[in-house]
């Protein structure tokens, strides 16, 4: 029952995908090419809507459903793994026109082409699990 | 309201949308969004992976698969119910340069010229796909989130990690776009 309220925030988070065309072949080239606003404009008002919220939760110290204070600690800076892998990833971004929560909407919306996709980033996964204590971070 | 979430979003709707993802999680389950460590549960999952990295209690991320689940779902009831399948209203410009790439029905959320099944083990869709997911799993992995993990919930948080990794996102984004997607296409 606890993995159900998830499952329904993802739900929430598909349609927003795939009505949002953030998760379009063609939206992805026009923002790499700068041919449209589109892309900014939504990843720009994202991240202000979530900027506002951490806020107003840091503020008035909202706590989560159940009682717990948020965690609200972000990810540690790691100077090469950040900017190495970021441009890995950006690399792949760029080539399929999708990141890793498009990969999962396409399934739904019926593109069974993208289970390479998925299987390749699995692959990259794999690989950078057995990799990892061989790269510096 | 049907009607009205059915017809195409402008940007400053998508956009917040998109960005409540932080405060539905943080809120409803304690949790910091983001999607790229489900590829890691998944393998730890379902493969047997010597790896230490492969070796903990995937049990305890399993919110995060119920999470992707979920967009599954949510992306066939987009396009069931809310018309989602429709193609991008993308600029008369960029309309031009993928045409200049050999790209010209813009009739799909996707173009057929990468995703229809006929054209699957193309030299084309092989390297978009396969290579190309192949990078997106190994790079968020190596930095340790995706659009959602870092540009969504990092800069949310003000993560100066996270904001070295959006820009990373757009340094290898825009080398590809520019560089080599114009060549694939023509593949």
């Amino acid at each position: 029952m606890k993995l159900l309220k998830y499952f329904l925030i993802g739900i929430y988070f598909g349609v927003v995908l795939i009505k949002g065309e953030v998760i379009s072949w063609f939206r992805i080239q026009e923002m790499f090419h700068f041919r449209s606003f589109y892309m900014y404009g939504v990843l720009g008002s994202a991240v202000v809507v979530g900027v506002i919220s951490v806020a107003l939760i840091r503020t008035f110290r909202i706590r989560a459903a159940g009682g717990a204070e948020i965690k609200l600690t972000g990810k540690p800076f790691n100077r090469v793994g950040n900017l190495a892998g970021g441009i890995i990833f950006g690399l792949g971004w760029a080539l399929t026109g999708a990141c890793p929560g498009p990969l999962y909407a396409l399934l739904g919306a019926g593109y069974w082409a993208v289970l390479l996709a998925i299987a390749g980033a699995l692959a990259g996964t794999v690989a950078y699990g057995y990799l990892k204590p061989h790269l510096p971070h | 309201m049907l009607g009205l979430l059915s017809q195409s979003w402008p940007w400053y709707v998508t956009g917040p949308l998109l960005g409540l993802m932080v405060p539905l999680l943080l809120m409803l389950g304690n949790k910091q969004f983001g999607v790229s460590s489900s590829l890691q549960h998944m393998c730890a999952a379902a493969l047997p992976l010597k790896a230490g990295y492969f070796q903990y209690n995937w049990k305890e991320q399993a919110w995060n698969l119920a999470l992707v689940a979920g967009v599954v779902a949510g992306a066939a009831i987009a396009v069931l119910v809310l018309d989602g399948g429709r193609a991008p209203a993308i600029s008369n410009s960029a309309r031009a340069l993928f045409a200049s790439w050999g790209v010209v029905s813009v009739d799909a959320l996707q173009p057929a010229e990468l995703f229809s099944l006929e054209h699957l083990f193309s030299a084309r869709t092989l390297v978009t796909l396969l290579f190309g997911g192949f990078l997106v799993g190994f790079g968020a992995r190596y930095a340790g989130g995706c659009t959602s993990g870092h540009a969504v919930m990092g800069l949310s948080l003000l993560n100066f990690g996270s904001l070295v990794a959006v820009i990373g996102f757009f340094i290898g984004g825009l080398l590809m776009s520019h560089l080599v997607v114009p060549f694939v296409m023509a593949l």
